[in-house]
């Protein structure tokens, strides 16, 4: 326990000491989720919009009127068939289309009338804003009918995303983030620091030494470890109180997640470690054999459902999607512990094959 | 008690037989030269005295501790320095000391009582709190040997202790050497200067693996009816069949 607190107090005094990169490691996250904070802008003003009215009653005037008599909307026209729609959105001189049916009016005295309001998703952050705020009128539209006269039956809004259906938006960055600052952090930082060893050569003093392997591996890993779960909390606590966005599921769930994601990027580093010899080729195999795929293969910025099978299949050896595709569902979808527990499976079955084929490979090193 | 007891001590790889049936004692307290050109098995041979590489075949001791069995009896009576100097670069010179203090599992007492004569004696007071980065080599390597013989090992390991320093500082060292066998410390060290292998009690050398030279500078010498060690260490690295690195 003693060899265990001097070296690992020798590995506090390494980072501590690099200020430079000790300063990125807590920075990072907060910059990563501010870029993304400033590249979501939740205000829209004037959109465009166009109206299919197949009723041309009074109700459907005045809804449209409500509709552009504010800041967020303006009308654009309206269409004459729903071949129109199509075009419009192409040529881009609408974000948004209404299409209220022929029997909108009689329905909304009868039963429940449905409107279908078609967003334009190709910026799927705007795209969510704007259904919103459609909405929100539409609602508000509807209340004050009720106020007025006898009251209405309520209008249901159908919500259509043209081009990106599945709506990838920051709330579903963030646990992207998360994945990919464990990979730099607890995967890239680990097996320079391991690797740094072996270049100074004061790997073949500490193996001479009774320090025993495992006591080494943990000892260099700890202090990372650590740095990776203040992360962890900040880019979480950032994201919910900063930009909003919500936590719908068990927030114990959502950091046991991120807790398991980071051991496992530790193991990935460690891993590494054992197969370079260099800092240099250490941080050109984190940054392409794990940064990229973490990026491109997880499912952060392109739907894993949306490549072509083959790179499916390989996205499968990868933890980051596992974790990412479970984090979203605990954080976004609100999904508990049963939902998951495939994923959960695999990333756990993950982690610890990589602990233990890395600690073996270290071993075996000598 | 040899400090080194090893018999037709060998190591292959696959087809390549880097060492070959290495035999030879040190005694306690003598300084033993291990020279051999670069590949003839001299790293190799060093690795598995240290326990850090498992031998194919042969006997060894190691202070008294088998090489097969016994590896963490050795690590815990043994020092290493490398070519390197290897110490932390940006620790301060006392907190390398505090480490591998705390490594060998020395007390805070003993560290502490230990790192004031360590500065006392090679007289670097006045560096003791600067980052190891900033002293010039020489100092570093007496530094490092400080900390390879910190917890009063039985026998240190010198891998070429000396390269790339000037000779007046390799001459200081030496002394080091020399004070630390006053002491009982048994050196066993290679080096490819020759005037430095003179300054040994006995010296081995190595070829192709296997040890084609083992006794004092001046019976080496004598045999190989050569004026310095220079001309011996020649006169068998010619014999190599190897080539070197």
């Amino acid at each position: 326990m003693k060899q265990f607190f001097s070296f690992f107090k020798k590995e506090v005094y390494h980072i501590t000491r690099d200020k430079l990169t000790l300063s990125i490691m807590l920075s990072l996250p907060v910059v990563l989720l501010l870029v993304l904070g400033y590249a979501i802008s939740t205000d829209i003003k004037n959109v465009p919009f166009v109206v299919l009215d197949e009723t041309k009653s009074i109700l459907s005037l005045q809804l449209v009127e409500k509709l552009s008599q504010n800041k967020y909307f303006e009308l654009a026209g309206y269409l004459h068939s729903s071949s129109e729609i199509e075009s419009h959105f192409q040529k881009g001189d609408t974000k948004l289309a209404l299409v209220i049916p022929s029997s909108f009016n009689s329905d909304m005295l009868l039963s429940e009338a449905a409107i279908q309001v078609i967003v334009d998703a190709s910026n799927p952050n705007e795209a969510s804003t704007i259904a919103n705020y459609a909405q929100l009128m539409i609602q508000q539209y509807m209340q004050t009918q009720a106020r007025g006269q006898a009251p209405l039956a309520p209008i249901r809004t159908e919500v259509k995303m043209l081009y990106n259906p599945q709506m990838e938006s920051t709330y579903n960055m963030v646990p992207g983030i998360i994945g990919l600052l464990m990979i730099l952090i607890c995967a890239l930082m680990t097996s320079v620091s391991v690797v740094r060893e072996k270049e100074m050569g004061t790997m073949e003093i500490l193996l001479s030494s009774p320090l025993r392997p495992t006591t080494i591996i943990i000892a260099k890993a700890l202090p990372y470890l650590i740095v990776g779960l203040i992360d962890n909390v900040l880019v979480i606590a950032l994201a919910h109180f900063v930009l909003g966005v919500p936590i719908a599921g068990n927030l114990f769930l959502v950091f046991f997640l991120a807790f398991l994601f980071t051991f496992c990027a530790l193991a990935l580093g460690l891993l590494i470690s054992t197969i370079t010899d260099t800092q240099r080729s250490a941080m050109i195999a984190s940054g392409a054999g794990l940064m990229l795929p973490t990026m491109l293969m997880s499912g952060i910025i392109f739907p894993i459902s949306s490549m072509p099978d083959i790179l499916q299949w390989i996205s499968c050896i990868n933890p980051a999607r596992w974790f990412v595709a479970a984090i979203r569902d605990v954080m976004i979808r609100g999904v508990g512990l049963v939902e998951i527990w495939e994923e959960l499976l695999i990333l756990l079955g993950m982690t610890v094959f990589l602990i233990a084929l890395s600690i073996r490979k270290f071993k075996n090193r000598l | 008690m040899k400090a080194i007891e090893v018999k037709g001590l060998t190591k292959r790889f696959g087809q390549f037989t880097a060492v070959d049936q290495i035999t030879f004692e040190v005694e306690q307290g003598e300084i033993f030269g291990f020279l051999g050109a670069n590949g003839a098995g001299k790293t190799t041979a060093m690795r598995m005295l240290c326990g850090l590489l498992n031998p194919t075949s042969g006997y060894g001791k190691v202070a008294g501790f088998d090489i097969y069995k016994n590896t963490n009896d050795i690590k815990r009576n043994i020092g290493y320095m490398s070519q390197k100097f290897s110490l932390y670069e940006d620790l301060t010179a006392t907190e390398n000391f505090e480490l591998f203090g705390g490594i060998y599992g020395l007390s805070r007492k003993e560290i502490k009582s230990k790192t004031e004569k360590v500065f006392a004696d090679l007289g670097l007071q006045a560096q003791r709190k600067l980052l190891v980065k900033s002293l010039p080599l020489g100092i570093k390597q007496k530094v490092s040997f400080a900390v390879s013989t910190f917890h009063s090992p039985k026998i240190v390991f010198l891998d070429e202790p000396t390269g790339g320093v000037d000779p007046m500082a390799r001459r200081t060292f030496w002394e080091m050497i020399y004070a630390a066998a006053e002491h009982g410390i048994t050196s066993f060290v290679t080096t490819h200067y020759m005037d430095e292998a003179e300054y040994c009690n006995r010296i081995s050398i190595m070829v192709d693996g296997q040890i084609r030279a083992l006794d004092t500078p001046s019976n080496l010498k004598r045999e190989f009816q050569s004026e310095s060690m220079e001309e011996v260490f020649h006169a068998l690295a010619r014999q190599a069949k190897r080539s070197g690195e």
